[in-house]
């Protein structure tokens, strides 16, 4: 028998650069915005550039953090989570027309219960279809990525194409409520206030998530599963429960972030999930396949950069989320936060 | 001699070696046998259309990996006969110069995708290559300058490929530079996709097909799994770009629509998908159903709809533009029921 | 003589193509330790996960407790009482200690005797009660999961390699606690490549050759018959 020189604790040997490994991803969205603010110069304009580069990535983080989740739980690969921001944002557009009552008045309380119950509409009927989806669509591709990246794209088409022959046209304009038009003036910098909602909301979501992961049972199975699949259910839990749960959740997610979307760019169309999918790639890559708190950061990021460089080059918008992303695999070719697998 | 340029992988049923005769004979003398100019075109676009899809075959049924940016290889190698016509002038070096350029292009960038995604997860793949693809089809309608954006490029190709060159008349069909436009298109996408089959049927083609079945034990054994993925990614690539250019050629016209497009990486997964994925053949038969299809069944799409315009919703359904819901649902279908598509069937039921 | 907890009829079971199991039978008595012995590669951790639900048989009968769970998933065999620790411990790294404990509890929340009991037995625990667990030492995640599995009472426990790489001094801290375990009539099925180990814990022991037991009787016939173990399993377990 070998004898393996490990009985001291391996804990104390957690050094400085172990600990500033672990947090570096997180310092990156300060690097950025220090960055930003060098870049741009004028620090009005860098500030409106800041919130709306942060509210962007919320809105994405919000998109994002199911398809890692469902990734990560189950390793399965949805290309046709786009469909969900799609549909979300046709539901609760639809909904918000329906209450132009209460949109349009100059009423604080009335136009947030417009947007709570276009949200609730929308998560409630893409969860709805994500329940369906997971049975008829993802189900019986189990285990295998190619057929899940096949399939999923073909149904993301099918439900583009049901949202055409549904509610028609190529684009559909629509107003925020009258209360969340216009902007604040800070610091000499004009702030949209829709966008300090975005961020208030993607925050709560944020930390709601993390609440659910850290503090509950079911946040625990769901980060085990993560981790080994099989010793979950051989502790006596049925995973495929759980992911079917998280899928739907997530899906419903992606349907809030598109009315959220929706309200944010004013104008909808069925390829707009589709079209959000590319950057969301991108953030679940640099974050690490399965990571939350890596869609989060990667979000950030996403959103930050993508609105300093349309600011300074607007050109290179898009590019320049190919080279963060680029940038990042060089350094963490697996992402900037992974999830072990196995142990 | 046959077995030969097939490299020794027959058809293996005999309704299939019928069908991919009928193909090759209706191609070979396309001119002859369907007179007309949408005809010919028609014909043009299979050929092309099933040597890029071939050379995704190569990817998605030989190798096992997902791209989304197989359009972008061959928008490259159309973009690149485009702007080399455009500022060398008229004239065959620019074809040259043009079609090299776009083949090494593509093969550069198909060879750092490879380098940054291939290394970690092949799945990472399949979002990348998305990300990127996209990110050049959003540049290039920005850089118009360059481009032509979203209205695209027109240029002159040498006067003996154009209609305007003629010499004499055959069977009762005008004999003309467009005719040898067809041909050069013809024989060209013909050579490559014998190269196809032959780099399929070589041991580095055995060798891609162990790494699609178990990738782990591949690496066990010794294959270098990031290599050989990443080589038959760039030779994929290269072939895009060479039937892009043919492309350019053919259309004297290229644009973000006709190259790079989405909707045509759908209709190239579409046609992997209902022919085959990992025969080679598949493409043949896809590419030549599909673009069939694409050309005449969308007319009597536009009939139905026509025909049924008072009824609630079938008109909405059965609307030409719609065409690409029910390629959806086909597709969805087929991966689910029909996983080895045409061929594979044809070859099971032998 | 009681039913015994857990017997195998003719099982069999596939990894991908290849047949690992042709066909295993063989049965633990209840408040015993049974040992399963044999060569690497001959079937072992796939007989224990067979068991667990982990892997499904795709012929034979498992019945555990009376009934037949052949059917039946990984989740409900464990709580019909089935305790695991896998070969690769299975360690949830991203979790702490505590929330490794409080999964493994899964009828409610951890009986507090129970686990001071378990800090008795594996005091690290207490002291990294907080830490992820990824951080513990090799032989800190072998308690680790040895006592999540031990969290709650079950009737069967299956343990896979308690004692694989580890230093001396830990594999009689081991020993100790399963003998601990055993004192407290629990049925246990365990594979053990350390002899010396398997000798001081077992009462019984089945032999794997190929996919297939191919010896069972007491632990004490084999541990003096060394013709008998070389004929077994090809070598000498003796020096172990």
């Amino acid at each position: 028998m070998s004898a393996a020189p490990d009985h001291t604790p391996t804990f104390a040997k957690h050094s400085i650069t172990d600990r500033i490994g672990q947090a570096a991803p997180y310092l990156l969205v300060p690097v950025l915005i220090l960055a930003g603010f060098i870049a741009i110069g004028a620090p009005t304009s860098w500030l409106t550039l800041t919130v709306s580069g942060l509210a962007m990535g919320m809105m994405i983080f919000i998109m994002a953090s199911g398809l890692t989740l469902v990734f990560g739980l189950m390793d399965i690969i949805n290309f046709g989570h786009g469909a969900f921001i799609s549909l979300g944002a046709f539901v609760g557009v639809s909904v918000l027309f329906g209450l132009g009552g209460w949109t349009d008045a100059a009423s604080l309380p009335l136009n947030i219960a417009a947007i709570l119950l276009a949200i609730l509409a929308a998560m409630l009927l893409t969860g709805a279809l994500a329940w369906a989806f997971e049975r008829v669509i993802v189900r019986p591709v189990y285990g295998s990525h190619l057929k899940q990246i096949l399939i999923t794209v073909g149904a993301l088409i099918v439900i583009e194409e049901a949202i055409h022959v549904i509610w028609g046209g190529e684009e559909t304009f629509l107003n925020r409520p009258n209360a969340l038009r216009g902007a604040v003036t800070f610091a000499g910098a004009a702030l949209e206030k829709y966008r300090i909602l975005a961020v208030v909301v993607g925050l709560a979501i944020f930390f709601g998530l993390r609440l659910v992961l850290q503090r509950t049972k079911i946040g625990l199975i769901v980060r085990a599963g993560v981790e080994n699949p099989d010793m979950v259910e051989a502790l006596g839990y049925r995973l495929r429960l759980v992911f079917v749960g998280v899928f739907i959740a997530g899906s419903a997610l992606a349907g809030l972030g598109g009315v959220m979307w929706a309200l944010y760019e004013q104008v909808i169309t069925a390829g707009m999930g589709e079209n959000m999918m590319v950057l969301i790639f991108i953030v679940v890559i640099i974050g690490g396949l399965g990571s939350v708190e890596g869609a989060f950061v990667g979000a950030l990021l996403v959103g930050l950069l993508q609105n300093y460089v349309a600011f300074l080059e607007p050109k290179l918008a898009l590019v320049s989320n190919i080279g963060l992303m680029t940038v990042i695999l060089l350094w963490r070719p697996q992402g900037m936060m992974t999830v072990a697998k196995g142990s | 001699m046959v077995r030969f340029l097939l490299s020794g992988d027959a058809p293996r049923s005999r309704i299939l070696a019928v069908l991919l005769a009928l193909v090759l004979v209706g191609l070979a003398f396309a001119p002859f046998i369907f007179p007309g100019v949408r005809a010919l075109h028609t014909a043009a676009t299979i050929c092309i259309f099933i040597l890029l899809v071939a050379s995704y075959d190569l990817l998605l049924g030989y190798t096992g990996i997902v791209s989304f940016a197989h359009t972008m290889f061959f928008g490259l190698g159309a973009y690149g006969v485009a702007l080399a016509s455009v500022h060398m002038g008229r004239g065959w070096d620019a074809l040259a110069v043009g079609t090299l350029a776009g083949a090494l292009a593509a093969t550069v960038l198909a060879w750092l995708i490879g380098l940054f995604s291939l290394r970690v997860r092949a799945i990472f793949f399949a979002m990348i290559t998305l990300a990127v693809a996209s990110a050049v089809a959003v540049l290039v309608s920005q850089l118009y300058q360059l481009t032509g954006g979203e209205d695209g490029l027109t240029y002159q190709i040498p006067r003996e490929l154009t209609p305007a060159f003629r010499f004499g008349e055959l069977f009762g069909v005008r004999l003309n530079g467009r005719l040898l436009n067809y041909y050069l298109v013809f024989f060209t996408c013909l050579a490559l996709f014998l190269l196809l089959l032959r780099i399929v049927n070589s041991p580095f083609g055995r060798v891609l097909q162990a790494i699609r079945e178990n990738d782990f034990r591949a690496e066990a054994i010794g294959y270098r799994v990031v290599v050989y993925r990443t080589a038959a990614t760039c030779m994929s690539a290269a072939i895009a770009a060479l039937a892009g250019s043919l492309y350019a050629i053919w259309l004297r016209y290229v644009g973000p629509d006709t190259t790079l497009s989405f909707e045509i990486m759908i209709d190239v997964l579409l046609m992997v998908v209902i022919g085959g994925m990992g025969t080679m053949y598949g493409a043949v038969i896809g590419a030549t159903i599909f673009v069939l299809a694409q050309n005449y069944l969308q007319n009597l799409m536009g009939l139905a709809a026509e025909a049924t315009a008072g009824l609630p919703l079938i008109p909405d359904l059965v609307d030409p533009n719609r065409w690409l819901m029910w390629l959806g649902v086909l597709f969805v279908l087929s991966v689910y029921f029909f996983p080895t598509g045409i061929v594979g069937r044809l070859r099971a039921g032998r | 003589m009681s039913e015994p907890i857990l017997s195998l009829e003719a099982v069999e079971t596939d990894i991908a193509q290849y047949h690992i199991l042709k066909g295993v039978s063989l049965s633990v008595p209840r408040g015993q330790v049974t040992m399963l012995l044999g060569r690497n590669g001959v079937g072992k951790t796939t007989t224990m996960r067979t068991i667990m639900g982990l892997l499904r048989n795709k012929a034979g009968q498992i019945r555990f407790d009376g009934a037949e769970i052949s059917g039946e998933l990984a989740s409900s065999r464990c709580r019909a009482g089935i305790g695991f620790v896998p070969e690769d411990m299975g360690i949830f790294s991203a979790l702490t200690v505590e929330e490794n404990m409080i999964l493994a509890a899964v009828s409610g929340a951890p009986d507090r005797a129970r686990l001071d009991w378990l800090f008795t037995v594996f005091p690290p625990l207490k002291t990294f009660w907080k830490a992820p667990a990824g951080t513990l030492s090799g032989g800190q995640k072998q308690m680790l999961s040895i006592a999540r599995a031990m969290i709650e009472d079950r009737k069967l426990y299956l343990i896979d390699e308690p004692t694989k790489g580890l230093a001396p001094a830990i594999v009689s801290t081991m020993v100790g606690a399963l003998r601990e375990l055993k004192r407290q009539g629990a049925s246990i099925l365990m594979v053990e490549q350390n002899f010396a180990v398997a000798r001081a814990l077992g009462d019984h022991c089945v032999v794997m050759d190929d996919g297939r037991a191919t010896w069972s009787g007491a632990m004490a016939d084999l541990a003096t018959d060394h013709a008998l173990q070389e004929r077994l399993m090809g070598l000498s377990m003796e020096a172990g």
